[in-house]
């Protein structure tokens, strides 16, 4: 703490301590290099050995060679585009339009009331099971899958954001209400700001919600995108088609979830 | 000292109504705040006393009876008072100066004037250079002092202190109360202070209701004279007459554990 703001020299001891911990963090961090690396090894080597057959199991050099062949039929940003899209509009959609309904109920207890079984029973229901029910009423098309993934996202952004409504301290409305503060000033001075944090959990939980709508979209009904690639590679045996789609949605998933992870540092500076 | 009346109690009951029952939470209480004037409110734990303050500030209305504040009847949340709560409850996604400009925010009263004003008060009680601080930068004494400029700021004539001493350590609270009953009678305004501490009663208020347990009725008033050099509470725990009166409320809050 105090060698933060004082310009004394690092003592000794607290010089070695830093390098500890920052050995430690290098260690940890070559771990995680080191197995990525020889796993990817392994596989390569068990492929080239015929000791499994890379029919069945791929290799890292076939998934190289494919994302190039995929990138050279001028096909591989178009797929990966078009699921990175739905995902993103998935869980947009999907949380801004369950924040507005946990205001909603919110606002008037009655309604929340009400709502309060429909919601349980929603939450429980797998929303996948609702996929033919979305390609009869919409089409099977794009809007269809985002769709999936909104009902995916929907019910739960809901219900986190309702609760995280629902615990702020009621102390600081008082406070807000001993300067004679109105229902909308309560909820845009002290309960919006009070549950960022919750909202941005919410969109953590979103993101992995999303993916899963959008790939069980793809699955059912899509053309194009990083779910069908998977689907169809299995259906024509390609399996090094549907290693390197998993390979490529591992990437964009985690990225993606980086990208929220970075937006809740920026709005949560507040909070160390 | 003037006489004039700022707050006024008038036979005031209030019930609280659930599922279980109703709970009468005070009974028939009756008295006067002249302007000016610090009254220390003292009593058992849950006996209501954070009830009266409610009732004062305009966020819940007596079951029978009326409470008049400036001659005129509580209706709702008033400028003329504010309320100081147990906790700071500084909002920690806003900066103090932010933070302090909550009430004036809530009212649309925030300008140029009102903001150099806000600044003076922080700077008069040394948060000037923490103005773009965030809350959990400071200590609890700084962060109570930054709640008390966000009710001054409001510039209520009268402000109402619920146990706004309790979340900080013993030495904090004794130079807090020190402090915050010299901004008090500094500003000129009108006090009612909720504690179950004795001693902080009597070291700040001119005089103590002492109200007994629930549902809380008056059980005495005492006039605090002390023959203390300073009026300020830290010098007035010295004066001789303190420990008579902490003995008299001591015996009329009657504890037992």
């Amino acid at each position: 703490m105090y060698n933060r703001n004082s310009n004394n020299p690092i003592s000794k001891e607290h010089a070695k301590y830093i390098s500890k911990i920052k050995r430690n963090r290098l260690m940890v961090r070559f771990s995680q290099i080191a197995i990525l690396l020889a796993f990817i090894a392994l596989w390569e080597l068990a492929a080239r050995l015929n000791l499994i057959d890379a029919f069945i199991t791929s290799q890292p050099s076939r998934i190289i060679s494919t994302i190039k062949s995929l990138y050279q039929e001028g096909v591989l940003l178009m797929h990966v585009s078009i699921t990175i899209y739905e995902t993103i509009i998935g869980f947009v959609l999907g949380t801004m339009l369950g924040t507005v309904v946990a205001i909603i109920l919110w606002w008037s207890e009655f309604a929340a009331k009400v709502a309060d079984p429909y919601l349980v029973v929603l939450n429980s229901l797998p929303k996948v099971a609702l996929g033919p029910i979305i390609i009869v009423w919409i089409g099977a098309g794009p809007f269809a899958i985002i769709t999936m993934a909104l009902l995916v996202s929907l019910i739960v952004t809901i219900i986190t954001v309702l609760n995280g409504f629902m615990e702020v301290n009621p102390d600081k409305i008082k406070l807000l209400q001993t300067f004679g503060a109105n229902k909308t000033q309560i909820l845009k001075k002290v309960v919006l700001p009070a549950s960022i944090p919750t909202i941005i959990s919410a969109v953590k939980i979103n993101v992995g919600m999303s993916w899963v709508g959008v790939i069980v979209g793809e699955f059912l009904v899509s053309k194009a995108g990083l779910g069908h690639l998977i689907v169809y590679g299995g259906q024509v045996f390609k399996l090094d088609l549907v290693m390197t789609s998993v390979f490529i949605l591992s990437i964009a998933a985690a990225l993606m979830y980086q990208f929220v992870a970075w937006l809740e540092k920026k709005f949560l500076k507040w909070q160390r | 000292m003037n006489n004039k009346v700022v707050v006024n109690l008038e036979n005031v009951s209030m019930k609280y109504h659930s599922l279980e029952g109703e709970t009468p939470a005070i009974n028939n209480i009756s008295f006067k705040v002249n302007e000016g004037e610090f009254i220390g409110i003292v009593g058992p734990s849950g006996c209501g006393k954070t009830t009266i303050l409610s009732l004062i500030a305009g966020l819940i209305k007596p079951t029978t009876g009326q409470v008049l504040v400036y001659g005129k009847k509580v209706q709702g949340p008033s400028t003329s008072v504010g309320y100081m709560l147990q906790q700071d409850h500084l909002f920690e996604w806003r900066n103090i100066m932010q933070n302090a400009l909550l009430g004036l925010e809530i009212r649309g009263k925030v300008n140029e004037d009102s903001k150099r004003k806000v600044e003076r008060l922080l700077e008069t009680y040394g948060l000037g250079e923490f103005k773009k601080h965030y809350p959990d930068q400071l200590s609890g004494g700084m962060r109570q002092r930054a709640a008390l400029i966000r009710t001054l700021a409001i510039d209520p004539k009268i402000l109402l202190l619920d146990e706004p001493f309790s979340a900080l350590d013993y030495q904090t609270r004794l130079v807090m109360s020190d402090e915050v009953s010299t901004i008090i009678r500094k500003e000129g305004k009108t006090a009612l202070l909720v504690t179950h501490d004795i001693s902080e009663a009597i070291s700040m208020a001119d005089r103590v209701i002492v109200l007994s347990e629930r549902p809380a009725t008056i059980k005495n008033i005492h006039e605090i004279q002390l023959t203390s050099e300073d009026n300020n509470p830290i010098s007035r725990r010295q004066a001789p007459e303190f420990r008579q009166y902490f003995n008299a409320i001591w015996k009329e809050l009657d504890v037992h554990v």
